[in-house]
């Protein structure tokens, strides 16, 4: 076979050895190379690239030890097998031959089953060889792509998080450089109120499956938190940017803080990580805030809460966030640092400013001596007074805030085929959060918007009772006959007036909202009412405490609100 | 770690056992014991009297079983988790997910 037949080099200087064992080797269907020294022997090796070198070990010029010792330094990995040839007999010669770089050794005389057999075995060998070499190249090729996936990852991962204000006075973390691998991330960002945002994520995968969830989580924390929007918004959207990207199984434990040092209050969410130890330096008191959420792109249902909680704080109270790498960390004997030693630490009689450097230390004696296997992530921020707070950073987000509208006025007239089929309040408020520091208060915004759209189309124009609404088939009744009524209606309609008026220190908003209805004959009661089923049940009344005012204008086809903001803190 | 699984006589029960730490290495294993060609059971338990350790990657396994079986409407009981694997269920709020008993 074609396939199987070698190129062998035989070197001896005995003419008679040489020619019969040139005889040998063709007999079993190989080619051969001869060379009659050393130095023949290389240059032959060189030209003409033999599978197998059969070499005498003493010849002129070059004896056969070199020639092996030569050949093994050119060739490297690859394998070339070397087999003596010689009349010595005593065992160190012999093992000298192999000492010397030969494989194997082949006695004279030739015994010519003993050559075919060797010849077959190294046979075997060399394919055995290539095959394990290829595999090894694919493997080196892998591990090599592998890498460059992971420093791309680590780069895309390091982008991301790159805007943040890391340099703020009044944070310390401490994040490995092997963060990326655990999957944890830490972003931080500033309110357009002035506000400390802060997220510690910790993503099920590594690697590039962590930095594809990490682009998403930190575009849109970014983003958010620059248009001031409220914490509790802020989880929401990443629930459902990570539920819509992430596969099943991957998912990110997060938690969010906000920091307002005006009313030096805390909001913090925390979704699958370990309790946040919130420090309060006169009490002495360590408050836990504990996971009360599913993580992040777990569930798009019900059964996410983004709701955060708000704690007080006073200046130099210090709240720290950590990922699972702390109380994981393992020392020599097995065991888990645990959250146990972890508190005693904040409890110890220590400065508050001292806190984290003692974790930090007590985390890494424990490890002493192992090999860690998760790393530590921990974040501290400090409350301080707000002249005290330094973002350590030149971007000022208050000056961009305020490019924008700062006196105008609108009026937009809703016909009936609009009121039937379009929503008008995405389009109304996302004018409205053009105004610089709007954003902040977007909540309240569009509750006063919807609750003044939804009465004046459904108690303005289709003319229903919402004491129909008291009863549960009245609750259905109501709707299907809002419903039929909008259907029947041909030329009614629903106008917006909104005037804005701002200042650098805030603004201020005026939202009229009037129907074609005939208006009420009395002027609602603006009490909120105890149980349901008064007049224009609880839309009115609560409206009434977002707003400075809320006038209802006779004939009662006309509501006024006013809404008042400055720049502070924005509403959860 | 060590993972088996026991369909109930009617079939419509599979109860999946695990042993040892739950984690990134009983992905594979994981994954055979409920996606069975043999069977296709309403309700699963995921018994986990015997794991002493449960990491993420073991919560994204659950979630994907959770998926498996029909997502919101899957019917999948966690039992006897050890007091601390217990508390990483808690940590992640899966009792909101599953049923842990």
């Amino acid at each position: 076979m074609q396939d199987d037949s070698l190129t062998i080099l035989i070197a001896d200087d005995s003419n008679t050895d040489r020619l019969l064992l040139e005889a040998f080797v063709r007999k079993l269907g190989h080619r051969t190379i001869t060379a009659v020294d050393g130095v023949e022997a290389i240059e032959c090796f060189h030209r003409q690239q033999p599978d197998i070198v059969l070499l005498d070990a003493l010849m002129p010029r070059m004896n056969g030890f070199e020639v092996a010792a030569q050949i093994r330094r050119e060739v490297g990995d690859t394998f070339i097998p070397i087999i003596f040839l010689t009349a010595l007999t005593e065992a160190d010669s012999l093992a000298q031959c192999l000492e010397a770089g030969g494989d194997d050794f082949l006695t004279k005389p030739y015994n010519s089953v003993i050559l075919k057999a060797k010849i077959n075995a190294f046979r075997r060998m060399l394919k055995m060889h290539g095959t394990l070499q290829e595999q090894r190249d694919e493997i080196a090729r892998y591990n090599e792509h592998l890498l460059r996936e992971q420093d791309l990852a680590k780069r895309i991962f390091d982008k991301v998080a790159r805007p943040g204000y890391f340099k703020a006075n009044n944070l310390r973390f401490s994040m490995s450089p092997m963060a990326m691998f655990n999957g944890d991330i830490l972003l931080v960002a500033l309110q357009p109120s002035g506000n400390l945002l802060a997220l510690l994520g910790d993503f099920t995968g590594h690697g590039l499956a962590a930095a594809v969830g990490a682009m998403p989580l930190a575009q849109t924390f970014y983003g958010m938190a620059e248009k001031g929007f409220a914490l509790k918004d802020m989880v929401r959207e990443l629930n459902a940017k990570l539920y819509e990207v992430l596969p099943t199984g991957v998912f990110c434990c997060a938690c969010l803080v906000e920091l307002d040092f005006e009313h030096h209050t805390l909001q913090a969410w925390n979704g699958g990580l370990p309790d946040l130890f919130l420090v309060h330096g006169r009490e002495q008191r360590i408050e836990r805030i504990p996971s009360k959420s599913l993580p992040l792109g777990v569930s798009s249902s019900d059964a996410f809460d983004p709701a955060p909680g708000m704690y007080e704080m006073e200046p130099d109270d210090r709240v720290f966030l950590r990922s699972d790498g702390i109380h994981e960390t393992v020392n020599a004997a097995g065991d888990m640092f645990g959250e146990d030693r972890l508190e005693a630490i904040l409890h110890r009689d220590i400065p508050m400013a001292a806190m984290f450097d003692a974790v930090m230390q007590a985390v890494n004696a424990f490890a002493e001596g192992t090999e860690r296997t998760d790393d530590v992530s921990l974040v501290e921020l400090v409350m301080v007074p707000k002249q005290a707070f330094q973002t350590g950073s030149d971007v000022v987000p208050l000056v961009r805030e305020l490019q924008g509208p700062v006196d105008w006025a609108l009026d937009y007239e809703l016909r009936m085929d609009s009121i039937r089929s379009f929503n008008p309040l995405p389009l109304m408020l996302h004018i409205l959060l053009e105004v610089p520091g709007l954003r902040g208060h977007a909540g309240d915004i569009y509750t006063i918007l919807s609750e003044l759209y939804a009465n004046a189309v459904e108690h303005g124009v289709a003319g229903l009772d919402s004491s129909m609404k008291e009863t549960h088939e009245g609750f259905v009744g109501y709707y299907l006959q809002k419903e039929q009524r909008l259907r029947e209606l041909a030329d009614a309609w629903v106008r917006f007036h909104i005037e804005y008026r701002g200042d650098d220190n805030g603004g201020c908003l005026r939202i009229v909202v009037e129907d074609s209805g005939k208006g009420f004959k009395e002027v609602p009661d603006m009490t909120m009412p105890e149980s349901g089923g008064q007049f224009s049940g609880r839309g009115l009344p609560l409206l009434k405490t977002l707003c400075r005012s809320l006038t209802v204008l006779s004939p009662g086809n006309r509501v006024e609100a006013v809404y008042d903001w400055q720049y502070k803190q924005s509403r959860a | 770690m060590a993972i088996n699984s026991t369909l109930s006589d009617d079939g419509k029960e599979l109860t999946i056992h695990i042993d040892g730490r739950f984690d990134f290495s009983c992905h594979q294993d994981f994954r055979s014991a409920y996606q069975r060609d043999d069977a296709d059971p309403s309700h699963y338990r995921i018994d986990l009297k015997g794991a002493v350790y449960l990491d993420s990657s073991a919560l994204g396994m659950l979630l994907l079983l959770r998926d498996y079986a029909g997502g919101d409407e899957a019917n999948v009981k966690i039992l006897n988790p050890s007091e601390d694997v217990r508390k990483i269920l808690r940590i992640s709020n899966f009792q909101r997910l599953f049923t842990i008993q």
